[in-house]
C-alpha cells in the first residue's frame, strides 16, 4: 500500500464539494440565459463602482463594437466578465509575485513590475483617463461621441495619454486583453453570452474530440458547446 | 525548529517526469522511497476530466496548472550590468507544479539528440576548427555518447509510448522517417499520428523542394498501447486542449498515464504533497547529504533523513536548491570559475505565418505533437564554418489548438480592436497556418544562474537570479532559418505571409511565451572544474546527491528536451542501481 498524506476520500469529498459550489456559481450565466439575463445597465457590479461600470460599458463597446458582422462586447456581456475577473483571483494578483522593491519604469521586456494589482490598475486608470476626457472634452468618456471615444482610446493605446496613477502598468493593455478574454472565454465566466463569439468565428468550444476530422479541409459542421452543456 | 521524520533509503524532490521514473526504478531495488512534491496531488480524474478541463481561460490563459509566482519565482536580467527584476507573472516559460509536474501539460514533442550534439565542442573543433567558437561561448561535451544512451532513450520511449516513424534503424535509412537522426535500435512503439491539413501542405511543399519531411515524434498515443509498467494509453482524439492542459483522454504521455498508478501500487513507495523542500542538508564534511528539510502546507518544517537524495524538481528548482544548499561551488562569470549555476541556456525559435483565404484549416482539430518536420537544417547538416554560426533547427508545421483567446492569428496590419478587428476574426480564424523553426541555443560566459541579492521568496530565501540574453551567434542561426523557411512558404502561394525571427540586437523579453525548455546550471561533464555533475548525473562534490532534468545540459539541443531528460533519467537510474547502491561512492 502506498501512503498518501491526506486521505483520498477526504480529498475526494472536498473536491466534489468545491466543484459543487463552482458548478452552481458557474452555471448561473447558462441558467440565466433561459430567462433573459439582467440588462447590463441594471446589473449590479461586484467590483466596479457605478461610475466605473458606466466607463467599462462604454469602453468595451468601442473595443468590440456592436456594428458590423458578429456580436459586440455588449451583446456578449464582456463587462460582466471583466467585473467578475477583477473581483476574483485575477483582479487581486493572487498568483503573482508582488513583493518590492518595485521598479515601475523598467523596460517593458521585464514584464509586469507595477506594485498595483489589476483591480487597482483599473480603479486608478479609469479615474485618471475619465479626468483626461473631462479636461480635454468637457465630459467623461462614456458621454463622448463614438469618434471622440475612439480617438481617446487610440491616444491611450499609443501612449500619447500617459497615466501616472497606474505606476507602470498598461491600463489599456489590460482592458483590451480582458475584453478579448471575455469575448472568447467559455460562458462560465459571464461573457461570450450565448457563445455568440464562438459562432461568429466558427470555434466549436468545448467539444474536444475531432479524430474523424483530422486532415479534412471542409467547414466543420457542428456548432459550439460550452462546458455547462449549452449548444448554439 | 524542524521535527525529524523516520529515515528513508531515498528521498526524491519533485514528483514530475524524472521524479516518477527514479521512484519506480529505485523501488524496483526494494528501497524505501519517499517523494516530496510541493504542489497538489493530481490525477486524470478528477483534475483533467471532460468537460471542465476544456477551459481555455482557466488553464491556457490563467495558467491553472502551473507554478504560481507568488509561491515560487526568480529574477531576470539580460546583462551583468542590469539589476534583475522578479518574474512576477508567468510569460516566457511555465514551470509545472503538483504531481506530474510539467509532464502533465507539455505538448509531447519527444526527441532524441543528434550524435554530434552530445559532443558538440569536439565536433565543432574537429570539423571546423576551434577558432570558429566565439571567445565568450562556453559550450562543452556532455561526457556521455549517444551510443551509450541509446538503450535508455529506447526505454523512455517505450515507457512514455511514443508515436513516430523511424528514419534510421541500426544505420539503415527508412523511407518516411528522419534520415538525419541518430541510429535507433528499433521502431517507435507506435505508428505516427494522422496529420492535419497544414502539416500535409507543408510536407508536400518541402518534399517538392527536395527536403525530407517526417512525422513529429509524439507523446500522444496513436493507438491503444500498454507500456512496460502495464500502464495503458488510448488513441489521442485531437481534442485541441493539449499544451497547458492535462489530457482528458489517457492519451498524452505523462507521469500519471505512464508511471504513477503502477508506482503507487508498490508498498515501498510513498509520497507527500504540499511538501516543499527548502534545502538539502549536508554532513559536516560536506561530502554527503543527510537528507532534506521541507515545509508542510501547515508551515511546519520537517527534516527528512535519507541515504540518497534525488533532485527532480525541474531544471530551475534543482539549481536553486543546489545554490541554497551549498552543493558545488557557485559559478562566477568574472573568473569563469565555479560550476553551480554555470551555462544556463534556452531555445531559439522563429516562424512564418501563412494566410490562405480559401483553405479551411479547422485549427481546433489539434494535438500537442501533431505536425510534419524537416531536419535538413539540423546541427549535423550545416557547415558552421561557411555559415558563420554554431547551431541548427528543426523546421515544422502542425496544429496544436485553435483556442481563440490565445491562437487568433490575424494578418499583419489588422487593427487590434474595433469593427475591423472583429471582422478580421471572422475572416481569418481558421484560414492560416505557420511554419516554425525550433533551434539550439549555445551557452555563454555570462548566461548563468545565481542567488539574487535583493528579492526573497515567501520562506525568506533569496530568489534565484537568471542572467540571460540572446547572442549574435544564435541570432545568425535563426536568421539563416528564415532564409530557408520563407522560400518553402512562398512556394505554397499564401495570400499573405508574415515572418517573425529575432534580429540583431534582440533582447530577451520575459512577456511572450517562448518555451519551457530552460536548461543548464548544473551541467554534466568529465571534469569537476568545469561541470557540477559527472556523467551519471551525480554531484561531483556530494556523492549521494543525483540531479535529474535539463539541469545537466551543457548548452541546449536544437530539440525539445524531454526525450533527452527521460533517457538521462534511465541512464542515471541504471548507474545507481548497478554501480552506486552496491558501493556508494563517487562513481567517477
Ligand atoms: C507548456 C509546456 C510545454 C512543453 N512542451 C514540451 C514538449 O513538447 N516537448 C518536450 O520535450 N518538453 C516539453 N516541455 C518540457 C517538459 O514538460 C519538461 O522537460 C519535463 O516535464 C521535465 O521533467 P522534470 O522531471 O525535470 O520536471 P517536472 O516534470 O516539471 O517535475 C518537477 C516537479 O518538482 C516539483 N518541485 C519543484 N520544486 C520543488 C521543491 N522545492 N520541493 C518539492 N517539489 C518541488 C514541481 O512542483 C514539479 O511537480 C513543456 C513544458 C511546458 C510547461
Ligand atoms: S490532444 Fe490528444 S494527447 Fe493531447 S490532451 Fe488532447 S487527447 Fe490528450
Amino acid at each position: 500500500m502506498s501512503t498518501r498524506d491526506h486521505s483520498t476520500t477526504r480529498r475526494g469529498f472536498l473536491q466534489s464539494a468545491a466543484a459543487g459550489v463552482a458548478v452552481s456559481a458557474m452555471t448561473h450565466p447558462a441558467m440565466a440565459q433561459k430567462q433573459p439575463p439582467v440588462a447590463l445597465e441594471e446589473y449590479s457590479p461586484t467590483y466596479f463602482t457605478a461610475e466605473e461600470w458606466t466607463f467599462i460599458l462604454a469602453a468595451t463597446a468601442r473595443l468590440i463594437p456592436s456594428e458590423g458582422d458578429g456580436p459586440g462586447a455588449t451583446e456578449t456581456r464582456v463587462p460582466v466578465f471583466i467585473d467578475l475577473q477583477l473581483a476574483g483571483d485575477f483582479g487581486n494578483a493572487a498568483d503573482w509575485y508582488m513583493e518590492g522593491p518595485h521598479v515601475p519604469d523598467a523596460p517593458a521586456q521585464f514584464g509586469y513590475q507595477s506594485p498595483l494589482t489589476p483591480a487597482e490598475v483599473y480603479r486608478a486608470g479609469i479615474a485618471e483617463f475619465d479626468e483626461w476626457c473631462r479636461q480635454n472634452h468637457n465630459a467623461p468618456f462614456a458621454e463622448l461621441d463614438a469618434a471622440t471615444q475612439d480617438a481617446a482610446l487610440t491616444a491611450l493605446q499609443k501612449g500619447d495619454i500617459k497615466l501616472a496613477s497606474t505606476q507602470g502598468a498598461s491600463f489599456f493593455g489590460l482592458l483590451l486583453q480582458n475584453t478579448k478574454e471575455g469575448y472568447f472565454a467559455d460562458p462560465l465566466y459571464g461573457g461570450n453570452h450565448g457563445m455568440a463569439a464562438w459562432v461568429h468565428i466558427g470555434f466549436p468550444g468545448a467539444r474536444a474530440s475531432y479524430l474523424e476530422w483530422v486532415g479534412i479541409d471542409k467547414p466543420y459542421p457542428l456548432g459550439p458547446v460550452s462546458i455547462s452543456g449549452e449548444r448554439a | 525548529m524542524a521535527t525529524n521524520a523516520p529515515k528513508k533509503d531515498v528521498v526524491i524532490v519533485g514528483l514530475g517526469w524524472t521524479g516518477s521514473i527514479l521512484a519506480m526504478e529505485l523501488c524496483e531495488e526494494g528501497l524505501e522511497v519517499l517523494a516530496l512534491e510541493r504542489g497538489d496531488d493530481r490525477d486524470t480524474v478528477p483534475d483533467f476530466k471532460y468537460p471542465e478541463v476544456a477551459d481555455e481561460l482557466k488553464y491556457g490563459v490563467r495558467y491553472g496548472f502551473m507554478q504560481k509566482p507568488r509561491n515560487s519565482t526568480l529574477t531576470v536580467r539580460r546583462t551583468l550590468e542590469e539589476t534583475a527584476l522578479p518574474y512576477r507573472m508567468l510569460g516566457s516559460f511555465l514551470p509545472g507544479d503538483g504531481v506530474g509536474g510539467a509532464g502533465i501539460h507539455w505538448n509531447g514533442h519527444n526527441w532524441r539528440p543528434m550524435v554530434e550534439e552530445l559532443r558538440l565542442r569536439s565536433y565543432v573543433e574537429e570539423s571546423f576548427g576551434a577558432d570558429i567558437i566565439p571567445e565568450d561561448m562556453t559550450i562543452q561535451d556532455w561526457g556521455v555518447d549517444y551510443d551509450e544512451l541509446e538503450p535508455y532513450f529506447d526505454r523512455f520511449e517505450k515507457v512514455a509510448g511514443i508515436a513516430g516513424q523511424a528514419g534510421n534503424i541500426n544505420g539503415k535509412i527508412v523511407e518516411g522517417g528522419n534520415p538525419f537522426e541518430a541510429p535507433r535500435s528499433g521502431d517507435f512503439p507506435m505508428p505516427p499520428l494522422p496529420q492535419t491539413v497544414d502539416a500535409m501542405m507543408f510536407a508536400d511543399a518541402a518534399r517538392k523542394m527536395g527536403y525530407h519531411p517526417f512525422p513529429r515524434p509524439a507523446a500522444n498515443a496513436s493507438q491503444a498501447y500498454t507500456n512496460p509498467y502495464g500502464m495503458q494509453l488510448g488513441p489521442c482524439n485531437f481534442c485541441g486542449f493539449c499544451e497547458r492542459f492535462g489530457c482528458l483522454n489517457y492519451s498524452k504521455s505523462s507521469p500519471q498515464t505512464c508511471v504513477l498508478a503502477a508506482l503507487k501500487r508498490k508498498s515501498n513507495f510513498s509520497y507527500k504533497v504540499n511538501s516543499e523542500v527548502l534545502k538539502v542538508e549536508l554532513a559536516p564534511d560536506g561530502k554527503t547529504a543527510t537528507g532534506v528539510t521541507y515545509v508542510t502546507a501547515e508551515g511546519e518544517e520537517v527534516f527528512q533523513p535519507a541515504d540518497l537524495v534525488i533532485l527532480a524538481a525541474y531544471q530551475l528548482h534543482n539549481v536553486h536548491l543546489m545554490l541554497l544548499s551549498g552543493i558545488g561551488q557557485p559559478y562566477d562569470p568574472a573568473t569563469g570559475e565555479g560550476v553551480t549555476g554555470k551555462n544556463y541556456a534556452y531555445q531559439m525559435n522563429g516562424g512564418t505565418s501563412l494566410f490562405f483565404k480559401d483553405i479551411e484549416f479547422n485549427p481546433f482539430v489539434g494535438a500537442g505533437s501533431n505536425g510534419m518536420v524537416i531536419d535538413d537544417f539540423a546541427i549535423n547538416q550545416i557547415d558552421f564554418g561557411k555559415e558563420g554560426f554554431i547551431g541548427g533547427s528543426y523546421i515544422s508545421s502542425g496544429t496544436t489548438n485553435g483556442q481563440p483567446i490565445r491562437s487568433m492569428r490575424l494578418p499583419p496590419g489588422t487593427p487590434s480592436w474595433g469593427t475591423a478587428w472583429k471582422q478580421a476574426t471572422k475572416e481569418w480564424y481558421g484560414h492560416s497556418m505557420s511554419i516554425g523553426s525550433h533551434g539550439s541555443n549555445m551557452a555563454y560566459r555570462d548566461t548563468y544562474l545565481d542567488l539574487d541579492p535583493t528579492y526573497k521568496d515567501r520562506h525568506g530565501r533569496p530568489l534565484m537570479r537568471m542572467t540571460f540574453n540572446w547572442k549574435p551567434n544564435d541570432i545568425r542561426m535563426t536568421q539563416f532559418m528564415k532564409t530557408k523557411i520563407e522560400p518553402i512558404a512562398e512556394s505554397m502561394s499564401p495570400d499573405i505571409m508574415q515572418s517573425s525571427y529575432k534580429s540583431e540586437g534582440a533582447m530577451y523579453d520575459v512577456r511572450p511565451y517562448q518555451t519551457t525548455h530552460n536548461v543548464g546550471g548544473a551541467i554534466m561533464g568529465t571534469d569537476p572544474k568545469t561541470s557540477a555533475l559527472n556523467r551519471y548525473l551525480q554531484s561531483w562534490d556530494v556523492h549521494n546527491v543525483f540531479v535529474m532534468g535539463a539541469t545537466a545540459f551543457p548548452q541546449n539541443l536544437q530539440y525539445n528536451p524531454t526525450g533527452m531528460v527521460g533517457g538521462l533519467a534511465y541512464w542515471s537510474a541504471n548507474a545507481i542501481r548497478k554501480d552506486y547502491l552496491p558501493n556508494p561512492r563517487p562513481l567517477v
